[in-house]
């Protein structure tokens, strides 16, 4: 992994190199122009809020990092070297990490089988259990996960937000350099919420790239450093957090530009 | 289970990552192991209980009714019974764990089965046997098969296809063992098929597997001939369920199984416990142990005491039986919990799609799951038909299939996919062989069999369908 720990969450102003670059990226389901030109940078050792209204093209541009869609035009720049992202495999190997909205974890394993699953530990041709069940502990325990009675709990007796953390750790256990979250507090409760936002802050203080896509305001000013909104498969403004309120990113998202943000007037954006 | 911490809103005051999660524990003491095993079973996770409870009542009602029931020639006799559907269901389980159901392994194990009669009856001539339009129709399946196994990458089953092709074509003469191995290869064959048209095809198992079920009876009785019977007049074939293992390698063969049972079952757990993760207590891995090694060592004295009926011979040993069927359950096991293939079957049983995500191939999953199925219900039919001595057009037919789902279900295998072990086969199994068994000795009619076996089924299925209810209540 990189050593991006101390130096985060990093000064907005003067950001960090990004890991993960998009440039110009653009994506059409045959005459449904979904993602026009999009720009983003993904810095390592911060959480890039991505806001839009629904339809607004979220998803597909998760999609499209995470190689489930491949991009019609644009460029993808992986550590400053341009990489081509075809497959969920490709995603992968990169270090690439996307948490489903609907988690993707088998009820019927236990946490460590879950984690390990498709790149299970093996020894002489058998499964490693001793290894992984250490690793996922040791994973699970670096994030202060403290709310799992046992690894070896089958995934089905979890709640929700249990569920959400086994899924983001599963991304840490990986070494992952960028994480996508689409929505992962949209079916929890209050407490579970304030679990997973812990645990998407200590992601960013480990040093990876996060991307947080969420329809929950209070959620994304509390964890992002930065916002970027998308509206209607434009990026219209992509904003340190800091510098900006609720009210501009509520705009955004419904009329797409907010005073001198946004998209009509690009030669008076001031950024 | 989640605690709102008022010093966790904000960046700085964020808790420091500590030395481990606090609840988690991977010791626990023996009374809280069973205190969590009870849990478990009020959470409506039975597993193999209600089979076994159901297994013992069984047993003492027959022995109470009938005084032929529990004596020592009639038990060896029930192994030899219940060999054939208990393999056949083993196969099974590994297509139940996807979700999916092979209605075809009966009557393809059939197929396997007249295969072999004919191969050994005619001296390896399939082609004066079959006739030249059937033996080209029946190589072209297999070759089909073999390009089917190959393009899923399904090496192992493209290899044993192959093998039972170059049996075929070369004609060699008949032996026993060789005629065993070319049903093994029909059966991968036909599985090759069969996992091709659902899991490539995409056609639902159900319909796919009815239709072959009705195609492979057919194939039988083309083969045989209607109203002929090939007997199979081999020693080797004839000794696979009706024959016994030497006293001496009786005790040879339960040594060797009981040593490595318990070597490998301690030594785990010694490795578990010096690397410090999760482990089931001493005191109960030792009691588990021991009660196997005990029940091993009983059964094993006892069908080394003389079952024979009259004065004049003497019948003693373990039936061969039960060595096949135990390498089975043994091999089995290894790869569903201990491989990643094992655990891939799982995962794509209990969430297709995260399976999917997870990088894991599902089609080629899936497709395996029925070459294993036909494979393994391939060397079932070598059981049953060794126990009747003969195949006839019915081979495979009639009750095989049913009686093997529903030994697989009655031993606690979900018909939903993702929950089952092979073991449940063996249990189920026994318990459906209990029933034939017990109900023939009072001299009750196939139809209360039928009945009563039914009757079994349903209970099963309720019992699964309660504690499933039961565990989404609970949130298990």
């Amino acid at each position: 992994m990189n050593d991006q720990r101390a130096g985060s969450p990093a000064d907005p102003t003067e950001p960090v190199r990004p890991v993960l670059r998009l440039s110009g990226v653009n994506k059409s389901f045959g005459p449904v122009h979904v993602l026009h030109d999009v720009d983003l940078a993904v810095r390592p050792g911060e959480v890039t809020a991505l806001v839009g209204d629904n339809g607004a093209g979220k998803s597909t541009l998760v999609k499209c990092i995470a190689g489930i869609h491949p991009v019609d035009g644009g460029s993808i720049h992986f550590d400053g070297e341009p990489v081509r992202i075809t497959s969920p495999k490709d995603a992968a190997d990169l270090g690439i990490e996307v948490v489903y909205q609907d988690l993707a974890l088998a009820d019927n394993l236990d946490i460590v089988q879950n984690m390990f699953l498709g790149r299970e530990r093996t020894r002489g041709g058998l499964l490693d259990e001793t290894d992984m069940e250490r690793a996922a502990r040791d994973t699970l325990a670096s994030l202060s996960v403290r709310t799992v009675a046992s690894v070896r709990t089958p995934v089905s007796a979890l709640s929700g937000g249990q569920r959400q953390t086994v899924a983001i750790a599963k991304a840490v256990l990986w070494n992952s350099r960028v994480v996508l979250l689409d929505e992962p507090t949209a079916a929890l409760g209050v407490a579970q919420t304030r679990q997973v936002l812990d645990l998407v802050r200590r992601l960013a203080e480990r040093g990876l790239g996060v991307v947080l896509i969420s329809h929950n305001m209070n959620d994304v000013f509390e964890v992002a450093d930065r916002i970027a909104t998308l509206y209607l498969g434009r990026l219209v403004a992509e904003l340190p957090t800091r510098d900006t309120t609720h009210a501009q990113v509520v705009e955004l998202i419904t009329a797409g530009r907010s005073g001198d943000l946004g998209l009509p007037r690009a030669e008076n954006v001031a950024l | 289970m989640t605690q709102l911490s008022p010093n966790s809103s904000s960046g700085e005051e964020r808790t420091e990552p500590t030395d481990g999660f606090a609840i988690d524990t991977t010791r626990r003491t023996t009374r809280e192991a069973l205190g969590d095993y009870v849990a478990r079973l009020r959470g409506g996770q039975l597993g193999a209980l209600p089979a076994l409870l159901g297994l013992l009542t069984l047993f003492v009602v027959f022995t109470v009714l009938s005084d032929r029931f529990l004596t020592l020639g009639n038990l060896a006799n029930l192994l030899g019974q219940g060999a054939g559907i208990v393999v056949i269901a083993m196969g099974l389980v590994f297509v139940l764990l996807l979700g999916d159901i092979d209605l075809s392994a009966g009557t393809a194990s059939g197929v396997a089965a007249s295969v072999l009669a004919l191969h050994l009856v005619n001296n390896g001539n399939l082609l004066g046997a079959m006739g030249t339009a059937v033996f080209l129709l029946f190589c072209g399946a297999i070759v089909l098969a073999v390009v089917l196994a190959l393009m899923a990458r399904l090496w192992i089953g493209a290899g044993l296809a192959t093998l039972g092709l170059l049996l075929v074509v070369l004609g060699v003469p008949a032996n026993p063992w060789l005629e065993i191995l070319l049903a093994v290869c029909v059966g991968t064959a036909i599985g090759c098929l069969t996992g091709f048209l659902v899991a490539r095809v995409g056609i639902p198992a159900f319909v796919v597997t009815l239709a072959l079920f009705l195609a492979w009876g057919g194939v039988v009785l083309q083969f045989v001939g209607v109203g002929g019977t090939l007997g199979l007049r081999d020693d080797v074939l004839f000794a696979v369920a009706n024959g016994s293992l030497p006293v001496w390698g009786s005790w040879l063969f339960a040594l060797v199984a009981v040593l490595g049972y318990v070597a490998l079952g301690w030594g785990r757990h010694l490795r578990q416990v010096r690397a410090g993760v999760v482990t089931a207590p001493t005191p109960l891995v030792l009691g588990k142990l021991g009660a196997v090694v005990l029940l091993a060592l009983v059964g094993t004295w006892l069908l080394t005491l003389n079952r024979s009926p009259n004065d004049q011979t003497v019948i003693a040993g373990v039936p061969y039986v039960v060595p096949i069927v135990l390498v089975l359950l043994v091999l089995g096991t290894l790869v569903l919990d201990r491989t990643r293939y094992g655990r891939h079957i799982y995962a794509v049983g209990g969430n297709r799609e995260a399976a999917r995500r997870a990088g894991i191939d599902v089609v080629k999953i899936r497709m395996s799951v029925f070459v294993v199925c036909s494979t393994v219900a391939a060397i079932g039919a070598v059981i049953y038909s060794s126990k009747v001595g003969s195949v006839d057009p019915q081979a495979g037919g009639g009750n095989t299939l049913l009686f093997a789902v529903g030994a697989a279900v009655i031993g606690g295998t979900s018909l939903f996919g993702g929950r089952g072990r092979l073991r449940d086969a063996v249990i189920g199994g026994t318990v459906i062989a209990t029933i034939d068994n017990g109900l023939g000795l009072l001299g009750q009619p196939a139809a209360v069999v039928s009945i009563v076996t039914g009757v079994v089924l349903l209970l099963a299925a309720s019992v699964d369908a309660v504690s499933r209810r039961r565990a989404a209540a609970v949130g298990r």
